[in-house]
């Protein structure tokens, strides 16, 4: 696999009084062809991050590498990236038609492959009839495409998306997440795309890099992520988590048998980078538990709430030691639950399901 | 109930004209009267004291365009006054682009500022206007007369030998004018530099526009408002100056301003003096509609 873009221990520092650190030291490298996501709260560095590798900003130090070759001394105007800004940022003095040609008329290309590409790009994004528009009178979602086109048009190796959906009512934003990819799949761009929002990056990804204050977390497939974060961020970042006190009675490869607060013991993955020992949290999806009679859970509790949400139904658990434990049921004609509000019931998980976090 | 809805409706329109009624009645009697009675005095026949007698004539009109020959009796266009009114609009236009260049990289710098500091800069633009422009204008010239500072400290160090001649020609006018008319191309600028979107310079560097490309296919269709609010504002003030040219320009460099003050002064000669504020008038609407003409015709060409 080719790798686009590589950064080793990339530091972006702003004065002040104190200093602060937006991205303290990120090692990261993003293969071609790649659906890669940035993935953190607001304030993670991760727009720091996607701005270093346009050009608007010079990091304090580190390398940053594109296909081999550094292009830390290379003005945003010299890179063969495009971006996607957050507010579309198209020029308003201009129409649909002359914003994707932008571009293309800087690198100097002829005027009949301009006048191609950007009737190409135009119905790429399904803009055909309002190429002669001014970009004052389209809607939110359309503008959103016409940005889309006009960092494509110039076929860029690598397209920056800085939260691009974030402006967009939810069915919309659903349409546009299956239209980027498919566009990213149809293009064979590298696509960076920047997002607070879990789901969002979790659909559309390859890989994701989560992202906490200034420094990557985890990186690894939206699945990996979800069903083994690494540690107590990524796991309560990133959909609903349990975290269950444990302790680590003895380790074998990759699993590690655990003895829960009641007692019982299962199996639970280990993170990357070591066997643990003693003390340690555990991190449970609430979709991979079940309600079992309480003679048969690993756990057992009072049933406490149960609220009904469609697709699913979420029930909370009162744990003997007081914490509240969450189980997703998905909903069918077929499953019924056995247990009302108040019943002792118990909570039962296959092995190597909890993974152990690092912290 | 519909009673007295009306009666209030009509209470606030008569509210809202008794509140506009001030100002109609200064612009009615201040900006529209002296324009009439200025178009009739141009009009009428020369007092012998100044002032007008009630006959009609077009001897001023006349006298404006075309001049007699004093000895021969023949018609000849009137040289002294075209070539004033040609240097009114050469030094205007000289003034307006010469601010136009110092003025709009000002005002982009400050709107570039942190916000908090932008207030300070734009005060330091405004400052001058606190002072009496009469003063302003004897600083200037005690700045470049031939025994002012800059004449002195390059004698004093040897770079000449004799003073350089700057006061007096229409290059300290040019220098007195865009001094005194620089903020007003700069307020206007940088207003709409303001509103400027930065993210539209960095899609245009990321779009492979090189700093001058941005300035130009970016920045300035975007500023343009700003610039033509801010032309105008220099440019029409520039041709009717008076104080800046009558003290940098001595007697010998006349703009329209001066030779119309000279008609109502010395020259005692008010209906030609009324007659050539009509045409200043009409010169600079002329240019006004060319220029908006102009303007606009590049917007569409633009899209």
């Amino acid at each position: 696999m080719t790798t686009a873009i590589s950064l080793r221990d990339l530091r972006k520092t702003y004065a002040g009084n104190p200093p602060v650190n937006a991205l303290a030291g990120a090692d990261l490298d993003i293969f071609d062809n790649e659906f890669f996501t940035l993935l953190g709260p607001s304030g993670c560095g991760k727009t720091t991050l996607l701005r270093l590798i346009a050009g608007f900003e010079h990091p304090t130090s580190g390398s940053l590498d594109m296909f081999g070759e550094s292009i830390l001394d290379l003005p945003p105007y010299k890179r063969p990236i495009n971006t996607v800004f957050q507010s579309y940022a198209l020029f308003p003095h201009l129409t649909v038609a002359q914003n994707i040609a932008f571009g293309l008329e800087m690198l100097g290309k002829p005027k009949a492959e301009i006048k191609a590409t950007v009737a190409e790009m135009v119905d790429l994004v399904q803009m055909t009839e309002l190429a002669d528009r001014q970009t004052s009178q389209i809607s939110g979602g359309q503008q959103q495409r016409v940005a889309l086109a006009r960092a494509l048009a110039p076929k860029p190796r690598v397209l920056l998306l800085d939260e691009p959906l974030s402006a967009l009512d939810f069915k919309l934003r659903k349409e546009m997440q299956l239209e980027l990819k498919r566009l990213q799949t149809e293009t064979g761009i590298t696509f960076i795309f920047v997002t607070h929002d879990q789901e969002e990056a979790l659909t559309m990804s390859d890989r994701i890099a989560v992202m906490n204050a200034g420094s990557i977390r985890q990186i690894g497939a939206p699945r990996d992520i979800y069903d083994h974060p690494a540690e107590r961020f990524v796991a309560d970042f990133i959909g609903d988590t349990n975290f269950l006190p444990a302790e680590v009675s003895s380790v074998q490869d990759q699993t590690a048998v655990v003895r829960l607060a009641s007692g019982q013991t299962t199996t639970a993955l280990l993170p990357e980078g070591g066997a643990r020992a003693g003390q340690v949290t555990l991190a449970l999806r609430p979709e991979h538990a079940r309600l079992v009679a309480p003679e048969e859970g690993l756990l057992t509790g009072a049933v406490d709430n149960i609220v009904y949400f469609g697709t699913d139904t979420h029930i909370h658990v009162k744990l003997q030691d007081g914490t509240s434990f969450v189980l997703r049921q998905q909903n069918s004609p077929d499953t019924q639950l056995r247990f009302d509000t108040g019943d002792t019931a118990g909570i039962r998980f296959s092995p190597d399901v909890a993974q152990v976090l690092k912290d | 109930m519909v009673d007295s809805s009306l009666s209030a409706e009509k209470r606030a329109a008569r509210t809202r004209w008794m509140l506009l009624a001030p100002a109609l009645i200064i612009l009615v009697f201040a900006a529209s009267g002296p324009l009439l009675i200025t178009v009739i005095y141009s009009f009428l026949t020369a007092g012998d004291y100044g002032g007008v007698e009630w006959q009609f004539s077009t001897e001023a009109w006349f006298n404006v365009f075309a001049q007699r020959d004093i000895f021969e009796g023949t018609l000849g266009w009137s040289d002294a006054h075209l070539s004033i009114f040609w240097r009114s609009v050469k030094l205007s236009l000289i003034t307006t682009l010469a601010c136009l260049f110092f003025g709009v990289p000002t005002a982009y710098f400050i709107a570039t500022r942190p916000k908090k500091q932008r207030d300070l800069w734009m005060l330091l633009i405004i400052i001058p206007f606190w002072t009496n422009l009469l003063i302003r204008t004897f600083a200037i010239l005690e700045l470049i007369r031939n025994e002012g500072t800059i004449n002195t400290i390059l004698l004093w160090t040897g770079v000449i030998d004799a003073p350089i001649q700057m006061l007096y020609t229409e290059f300290s006018i040019i220098l007195g004018m865009v001094y005194v008319y620089l903020p007003l191309m700069v307020l206007p600028v940088y207003a709409s530099m303001e509103r400027l979107d930065f993210s539209l310079i960095e899609a245009g560097y990321d779009l492979y526009a090189t700093r001058f490309k941005v300035l130009r296919r970016v920045i300035l269709p975007l500023v343009k408002p700003g610039i033509i609010a801010g032309s105008i504002l220099v440019f029409v003030p520039s041709l009717g100056a008076y104080v800046t040219p009558r003290v940098m320009g001595g007697g010998n460099q006349l703009m329209i301003g001066n030779l119309i003050e000279l008609q109502f002064g010395q020259g005692r000669n008010w209906p030609l003096g009324a007659a050539l504020s009509m045409t200043l008038l009409a010169i600079v609407m002329v240019a006004l509609i060319v220029y908006v003409r102009a303007a606009g015709n590049e917007e569409t060409r633009h899209g």
